[in-house]
C-alpha cells in the first residue's frame, strides 16, 4: 500500500513486519522517532516484543547481544555519540557472529557538538565486522531493513548488519513509500531466526571464551571471510527481494545513466536524489555525466566499482565524513580497487561536503563537477566552505 | 542441596567442573562452586571480563556445564538483561535461573551504571558480585570496593603512602537503594551461610544482589591454605559485615561468634604488611579497627 510516511516511520513498519522478538535502545537524536514507533507498537500490541527500555547505548547493544545469544531476533537503533558509545558491544557481537540488526541515523559526531547529519559515526565502525548498507530514500530504508535480516540470518553470514539512514534528511523527512501489506509474504522471504548455536539451557555451550594466541587470528580470519563472502548473499537478498514484493534499489551497487559517460559521481545515502537531479539536467543538456551509487559500504564491493568505472575519465566522489590526518574514505578506497586492477586511467577526485548537516545543493553539485573535470587525485578536499568563518578570530 | 565432601568423579560431574586454571587456594572459584550446585542445570549465565571468565573458559576447554557467556567487562548485567527479555518473549523464563556475574571492579566501578539499569528495570536476574577488593585480573590494581589501607599496584603504600586511602564503598547499600527484592552479602568462609542465601533466591522474582567476600591469594598475598580462614576473620572481626536485606530493609545479620580484632585478621595478608612496620602503622590499624567497629554498630553484628 502506497503511504505518506516520515522515514522514522517507513522504518519502524518495516521492523515490525520482520517481528523481532526484543528490542533495545537509548534515545538519541535523530533516531528516536524510530524507537518511538516501536515502543507505540509493543504498547499497542500491534508488535509482540520486549522494548527493554535502556539506560544507555552501551547496554542496548549488551541487551540484543545477548537476546541474540539466546537466538532469539533483535534490533536496536542509534546514531552518533550513540554508535560510538555502542562501539565495543558491536565489535563484540561482530566476533562472536550474532546476527542483530541495527539502524545508524547517520549523525555527525563531536566536536562540536552537532545533531544533523553526515557519515562521520557510521564510518567509525567500519572495520567492526559489520555489514554496513546505505538507504538512499524512505522506500529503500523500508526495504533495506527487511533485507537486513535475511542477509544477518544467513548461515553463511551471521553477522550484525547496520542499516545506515541520513539523520533528518531521510528520518524526519516524510516521502511515499510503498509498504507490504501480506506479512505471510515477509514470513516465506524471511523465515524465523535458526541459529545453529543458542544459550539453552537443554544444550550448554560457551561463549565468548578467551582466545589465546593459538587461535585468536584464525577466528578473525573466518570473520573476515564471513564478511568478504557475502556480497553473493547481498545480491541474493536484493534479487530474492525483488521477485516477491517488487522493489530493485541496487544491491552491492547501483548504476544512473552510466551507459557512454565519461564523468561519473559516486556517493551514498540520500545525497544521491540530488546528484541524479543535477546529472538529469546536465544529460538534457548533451553532457556524459552519470551515477555510481554505494549501496554495501562493508563489505566493499571493490570489483563491482571497478567495472563500473573502468572505462570512464572522472570519478567524483562524494564525502560525507573524513579520515582526520589521511583524507577522503571512499575515494581512497575506490583508487585502491583500481589500483588492484592495475587500472590508472580512472581520475578519482574525492570531496568532503555536507559535515555536519551543511546542505548539498545543486549548484553545489554543478560546482563541484565543474571544478573537478579540471583537477587530479584529490583526497578529501573540504569543498563548499565559508571562507569567511575560516578567517575570523574567535 | 547442601555440599558434603566430594569425590573426584563427583568434581568432574559438577556444573562448575575441576580443570580451570585459577590459583590455588582461590576462593572465588570455591564461591562458583557452591553457589552452582544451588542453581541448577537450568542455569544460563554471564560472566564479566576477569579472573573467573580468564580462568574458566581458556578455548578449547570450558569448566561450565551451563550455557555461560562473557560480552565485556561492564556489560554482564545488560546481558543478563537481554537473555531474560528473550526467555521471557519465547516463554521459557519459567524454571530458568538467569545469572550475572563479575567481580568487583565489573560490579562497583565499571559495571555500575549497567547494573543499576538491570535493578531498575526490574530483570530477573541474580546478580552476584565476587569481592576480592581489586583488579586481580590485571595485577591487584585498586578498584571501588578496595579496603582502606590496602596495598595495591595503584594504591601503593610508600614512603608518604598507608595504601589505599579511601574506605571501600558500600556497593551493597547502593544495590539496597533500588529497593530491589532481595540483597545479601555472604563470604567463601561460609559456604552454608552464602548456599542459603543462594537457595533463597531462587523463590524470589525479580532482581537479586548478592555479594561474596572472595579472598586471593596472590592478590591479598598470603599462603592458599589460609583463603577460608581470612574469609571468616574478616566476618569475625566485622570488617565484612554478613547480611540479607528485602526491599531496601535489612532482615537478617550474621551474628559473630567470637568477636576477632582486626589485626588477626590484617596480619596474615601481605596487602596490610606496611602496617606493622613502626607506631604509624598501628594508629592505621586502630582506624581500621574503628571502621570494624562502626560495622559491629550498625548492623548489630554482637
Amino acid at each position: 500500500m502506497k503511504k505518506v510516511l516520515e522515514g522514522s516511520m517507513a522504518i519502524s513498519d518495516s521492523i515490525r513486519m520482520t517481528e523481532p522478538k526484543v528490542i533495545s535502545a537509548y534515545p538519541i537524536t535523530p533516531q528516536t522517532h524510530i524507537v518511538e514507533h516501536l515502543s507505540q507498537m509493543v504498547a499497542d500490541g500491534d508488535l509482540k516484543a520486549e522494548y527493554v527500555m535502556v539506560e544507555s547505548e552501551h547496554s542496548a547493544a549488551s541487551v540484543v547481544l545477548g537476546a541474540s545469544a539466546c537466538g532469539v531476533r533483535t534490533y536496536t537503533a542509534t546514531a552518533a555519540q550513540g554508535l560510538l558509545y555502542m562501539e565495543e558491544v558491536i565489535y563484540n557481537i561482530a566476533g562472536m557472529r550474532l546476527p542483530v540488526v541495527l539502524t545508524v541515523a547517520n549523525r555527525a559526531v563531536s566536536a562540536p557538538i552537532s545533531i544533523w547529519n553526515d557519515m562521520q559515526d557510521s564510518m567509525a565502525l567500519r572495520d567492526s565486522g559489520t555489514i554496513q548498507l546505505v538507504a538512499e530514500n524512505n522506500q529503500e530504508a523500508y526495504d533495506m531493513h527487511i533485507q537486513a535480516y535475511k542477509i544477518a540470518e544467513n548461515p553463511n553470514v551471521m553477522l550484525p548488519v547496520m542499516v545506515c539512514v541520513d539523520g533528518f534528511v531521510l528520518t524526519h523527512t516524510f516521502e511515499v513509500v510503498e509498504t507490504i501489506d501480506d506479512i505471510e509474504k515477509v514470513r516465506e522471504y524471511l523465515p524465523p531466526l535458526n541459529m545453529k548455536y543458542t544459550l539453552d539451557v537443554n544444550n550448554p555451550f560457551s561463549f565468548g571464551t578467551v582466545g589465546e594466541p593459538s587461535v585468536y587470528i584464525e577466528t578473525r580470519f573466518r570473520l573476515s571471510n564471513a564478511i568478504n563472502n557475502c556480497k553473493s548473499i547481498i545480491v541474493d537478498a536484493a534479487n530474492d527481494y525483488k521477485e516477491m514484493f517488487g522493489k530493485y534499489e541496487g544491491a552491492l551497487i547501483d548504476t544512473y545513466k552510466m551507459d557512454d559517460a565519461d564523468t561519473v559521481i559516486v556517493a551514498m545515502g540520500s545525497v544521491l536524489g540530488t546528484i541524479k537531479d543535477v546529472v538529469d539536467g546536465l544529460r538534457e543538456s548533451g553532457k556524459k555525466i552519470g551515477v555510481l551509487k554505494i549501496r554495501s559500504f562493508r563489505p566493499f564491493p571493490a570489483d563491482e566499482i571497478v567495472d563500473a568505472l573502468k572505462n570512464i575519465k572522472n570519478a567524483i566522489v562524494i564525502e560525507k565524513a573524513v579520515s582526520l590526518g589521511k583524507g577522503g574514505i571512499l575515494s581512497c578506497e575506490i583508487r585502491d580497487a583500481l589500483y588492484q586492477h592495475r587500472i590508472n586511467s580512472v581520475n578519482v577526485n574525492g570531496y568532503v561536503m555536507g559535515l555536519g548537516g551543511r546542505d548539498i545543493t545543486p549548484k553545489n553539485i554543478y560546482d563541484l563537477i565543474i571544478k573537478a573535470e579540471k583537477e587530479e587525485d584529490v583526497d578529501g578536499e573540504f569543498f563548499g566552505l565559508n571562507n569567511e568563518l575560516l578567517n575570523k578570530v574567535f | 542441596m547442601l555440599t558434603n565432601i566430594l569425590t573426584k568423579e563427583d568434581t568432574h560431574k559438577q556444573l562448575f567442573t575441576m580443570g580451570h586454571t585459577g590459583c590455588s587456594g582461590c576462593a572465588q572459584s570455591m564461591a562458583v562452586k557452591l553457589i552452582m550446585q544451588v542453581l541448577g542445570k537450568n542455569t544460563i549465565a554471564t560472566s564479566a571480563t576477569g579472573c573467573l571468565e580468564v580462568f574458566s573458559t581458556k578455548f578449547p576447554e570450558s569448566s561450565w556445564n551451563i550455557p555461560w557467556i562473557h560480552s565485556l567487562f561492564e556489560n554482564s548485567a545488560a546481558i543478563a538483561s537481554g537473555i531474560e527479555a528473550a526467555l521471557q518473549i519465547t516463554g521459557k523464563k519459567e524454571g530458568t535461573t538467569v545469572l550475572s556475574q563479575a567481580g568487583d571492579g565489573g560490579t562497583a566501578d565499571i559495571g555500575l551504571q549497567a547494573l543499576s539499569g538491570m535493578f531498575e528495570r526490574g530483570h530477573d536476574v541474580l546478580y552476584v558480585c565476587y569481592d576480592n577488593g581489586a583488579y586481580m585480573n590485571t595485577g591487584y590494581q585498586r578498584s571501588g570496593l578496595t579496603p582502606y589501607d590496602s596495598y595495591t599496584t595503584t594504591s601503593p603504600s610508600g614512603k608518604i603512602s598507608f595504601g589505599n586511602n579511601r574506605p571501600k564503598k558500600y556497593m551493597p547499600e547502593i544495590a539496597m537503594a533500588h529497593k530491589i527484592p532481595y540483597t545479601a552479602v555472604a563470604s567463601a568462609g561460609y559456604p552454608i551461610d552464602l548456599q542459603k542465601k543462594v537457595k533463597k533466591t531462587l523463590s524470589i522474582k525479580g532482581p537479586k544482589y548478592l555479594q561474596v567476600d572472595v579472598p586471593c591469594v596472590p592478590g591479598w598475598k598470603y599462603e592458599p591454605r589460609y583463603s577460608v580462614k581470612i574469609a571468616q576473620l574478616a566476618v569475625q572481626s566485622g570488617l565484612y559485615p554478613l547480611f540479607e536485606a528485602e526491599y531496601g530493609k535489612i532482615t537478617s545479620v550474621k551474628k559473630i561468634s567470637k568477636k576477632v580484632p582486626v589485626e588477626e585478621y590484617l596480619k596474615l595478608q601481605g596487602r596490610f604488611k606496611h602496617l606493622f612496620k613502626n607506631e604509624a602503622g598501628k594508629a592505621e590499624i586502630e582506624k581500621i579497627q574503628k571502621i570494624a567497629d562502626e560495622n559491629i554498630e550498625q548492623f548489630g553484628l554482637l
